[in-house]
């Protein structure tokens, strides 16, 4: 007699939990990144050789230092992913962030280097910011209209158009650069139009991005939360069926949101030109754009939460790289371990928010002792 | 001109390999239906195990000049497929058990990869690295006597055959045998292929990983071959783990296409550089048709695309 393979039952049966507390869900989470914390102090410890008390200390202080620098760097992030979560929260993968801002932030200089001293500063500045956004606003739509009426994978499609962004950048830079392949500085000191087209400063250089990501932020916690539209972009997300049975427009409401996204890029972009770099080139936005994506889910697409966020892995980030530097690692590299650890801790955390594991019978029987259904099951055959 | 040409195809094949190890390691892991952005991270980690496995063997070595080459290959191609295949354990433990979503797993890991790369590359001791590129180049010596069927065919590293023949075997096996044929219904509906018993879980587990191993060659094979063991901290191997993930739907998923995918992305790298003519900035121009070829196909297929030319339909759910 031929004998069936007895599969063993699971250990643990999951299901759907969505009606978990918001406390336990944030202990999860706060106990995700205790374990990455000290995951990443036993790293520290092997590699450092020193207390990792010390080291995190050195991590906090670090990251303080400079507190408009932080203040900053938190802004520039929340821009770019108050861009990407409209379109997330329809689950349309907007990995193109990055080439949204870079175009935008191009016209922006482009703006400024040919239109300086004819004409008056404060149309200058109103053509950057407008330029800006239409430019990110068309790189932003063109994966959006695609993917509406063709269904083209919107993921690769926008992935692979920061690279044709940087591909232009790569060459304006070289072709408007004096032969050095960097545009530098526009409009700096000793140019015939210094300053044309800076944007004014509030204070700081730093303010006004500051302000800026704020109110953006506000506007983007009303328009998810309180308006039609971003309800109609929330139910295209759950729902492209239910959205179309209750006769929304899909296609239009894709095309919309990337409009949206883009013209936060776009004001980013404008940021990046005016106030912050007064230059282009490959490298302005760095990884901001993945981080940003990183930040924006860990937020759970919510604007509030995500100033949270996005202060926690930009101090995580100068953080380390304050500990490289003072404990000599020769390498900023130290900090992006580090940020990796702790997003792989999060990113595994989240299953046991979303899912509810109950130990299964047979996990009983074997703790209990008892003879499990599928050792029983074996002895039949 | 024909020797120009034979050049141009040599430097092609020779760039076009990177792509082609992440290509082929990226076709496996999407055809089980997971969109492993990691790709480039794990590429550079491939790239510091290979490098960790070269530093062992050299250095062990009595005398490096006088070292197995068999071995030393054998040994560094293991370490870098150790290293990224442990890194592809991650992505898929966290993708796969814990259900986690695809794109902010794969983001994080390339962050990690990079990184982790960077930072340790420092500590790699590469003293016998020229040394021991030789044994990774010019698999045949007799090569160059057999004039531009030599220099095109024959003059490549043990590695640049290693890449098509893993090829040839990815084709073979998605398109020829019963795994392959259950991995595809793993990565078109996995509701169907779980309900006619297969194991999902363990084929996306064995698929992400071996893809990930696969993909780790590519960062070997640019710091050994491709950069003659000069290169490694300063490399920028995720800018070609991009082109990587590009040139899988530039090859509609099919390994086959992907050989001479990589040899059209590479020419494109390199032919910039041979052409003289050209000003700095038209160089750069270059740089973009990888991408523009692979957002052309992207949009044609999902035009005109038959069922067999579209990504795998539950790719990234």
């Amino acid at each position: 007699m031929k004998t069936e393979k007895v599969k063993n039952d699971p250990l643990f049966h999951v299901s759907k939990n969505d009606n978990l507390p918001r406390w336990k869900a944030m202990l999860i989470r706060a106990g995700a990144v205790l374990v990455a914390l000290v995951i990443c102090g036993i790293m520290s410890v092997i590699l450092i050789k020193e207390n990792p008390f010390k080291i995190y200390g050195t991590m906090i202080t670090g990251a303080f230092i400079d507190i408009w620098t932080l203040l900053k760097d938190i802004a520039v992030l929340l821009m770019f992913g108050l861009a990407v979560i409209p379109a997330f929260k329809m689950k349309f993968w907007n990995m193109g962030a990055n080439g949204q801002v870079l175009i935008g932030c191009l016209c922006a200089i482009a703006c400024m280097k040919f239109l300086a001293g004819k004409v008056p500063n404060v149309v200058l500045i109103i053509l950057m910011v407008v330029t800006s956004i239409a430019a990110s606003v068309i790189w932003a739509v063109i994966p959006a209209i695609f993917k509406a009426f063709f269904g083209t994978n919107e993921t690769l499609f926008t992935l692979m158009m920061n690279y044709i962004a940087i591909g232009i950048v790569a060459y304006f830079s070289f072709s408007w650069s004096d032969g050095s392949g960097t545009i530098g500085l526009v409009n700096y000191i000793g140019s015939k139009n210094y300053m044309a087209g800076w944007f004014p400063n509030i204070g700081n250089k730093y303010v006004m991005i500051i302000l800026i990501a704020l109110l953006v932020d506000a506007f983007m916690f009303v328009y998810m939360k309180y308006t039609k539209h971003g309800f109609e972009t929330a139910l295209v997300g759950e729902s492209v069926n239910t959205a179309k049975y209750v006769g929304i427009n899909v296609k239009k409401v894709i095309i919309r949101t990337l409009i949206l996204s883009g013209v936060i890029c776009g004001i980013m972009g404008a940021m990046f030109a005016g106030s912050l770099e007064h230059t282009v080139n490959t490298s302005i936005c760095g990884s901001k754009g993945f981080t940003a994506i990183l930040v924006a889910w860990l937020a759970n697409f919510d604007p509030l939460m995500m100033l949270f966020t996005t202060f926690f892995v930009v101090f995580l980030q100068t953080g380390a790289e304050n500990v490289s530097t003072v404990f000599q690692l020769k390498s900023t590299d130290y900090s992006n371990i580090v940020v990796g650890i702790i997003f792989f801790c999060i990113i595994g955390c989240e299953f046991f928010i979303r899912y509810k594991i109950m130990p299964s019978q047979r996990l009983k029987d074997i703790l209990s002792g008892k003879k499990t259904r599928s050792a029983e099951k074996k002895e039949e055959a | 001109m024909l020797s120009t040409l034979s050049t141009i195809l040599v430097d092609a094949i020779s760039m076009g390999t990177i792509f082609l190890f992440g290509c082929v390691g990226e076709i496996l892991t999407e055809k089980a239906g997971n969109l492993n952005l990691g790709i480039p991270g794990i590429m550079c980690i491939g790239a510091l195990g290979g490098s960790f496995g070269v530093m062992i063997y050299s250095n062990g070595a009595a005398d490096p000049t006088q070292m197995s080459g068999f071995w030393l290959v054998v040994v560094s191609v293991l370490f870098s497929m150790l290293f990224a295949g442990a890194a592809g354990l991650i992505y898929a433990f966290l993708t796969v058990t814990l259900k986690a979503n695809q794109n902010v797993t794969g983001l994080a890991l390339t962050t990690f990869g990079v990184g982790f790369m960077k930072f340790f590359a420092k500590r790699i001791d590469m003293t016998n690295f020229v040394v021991a590129s030789k044994y990774f180049k010019n698999l045949f010596p007799f090569s160059g006597k057999l004039g531009w069927f030599g220099e095109i065919f024959l003059s490549h590293g043990v590695l640049v055959y290693l890449a098509i023949a893993v090829a040839i075997f990815a084709s073979i096996l998605l398109n020829r045998t019963r795994t392959g044929l259950h991995l595809r219904a793993v990565g078109e509906n996995p509701a169907t292929a779980d309900a006619a018993g297969i194991n999902i879980s363990k084929y996306k587990y064995i698929f992400i990983t071996l893809g990930s191993a696969i993909a780790g060659i590519g960062g070997l094979y640019y710091v050994m071959d491709k950069t003659n063991g000069t290169t490694l901290a300063e490399a920028s191997i995720d800018s070609f783990g991009w082109l990587a993930v590009a040139l899988v739907i530039a090859t509609m998923w099919k390994p086959i296409f992907a050989i001479l995918g990589s040899i059209v992305f590479g020419g494109l790298s390199i032919l910039a550089m041979d052409l003289t003519t050209l000003s700095f900035s038209q160089l750069k121009i270059f740089d973009m048709f990888p991408y523009i070829i692979t957002v052309v196909v992207l949009i044609l297929t999902s035009i005109f695309g038959k069922k067999e030319n579209q990504p795998p339909a539950s790719l990234g759910l």
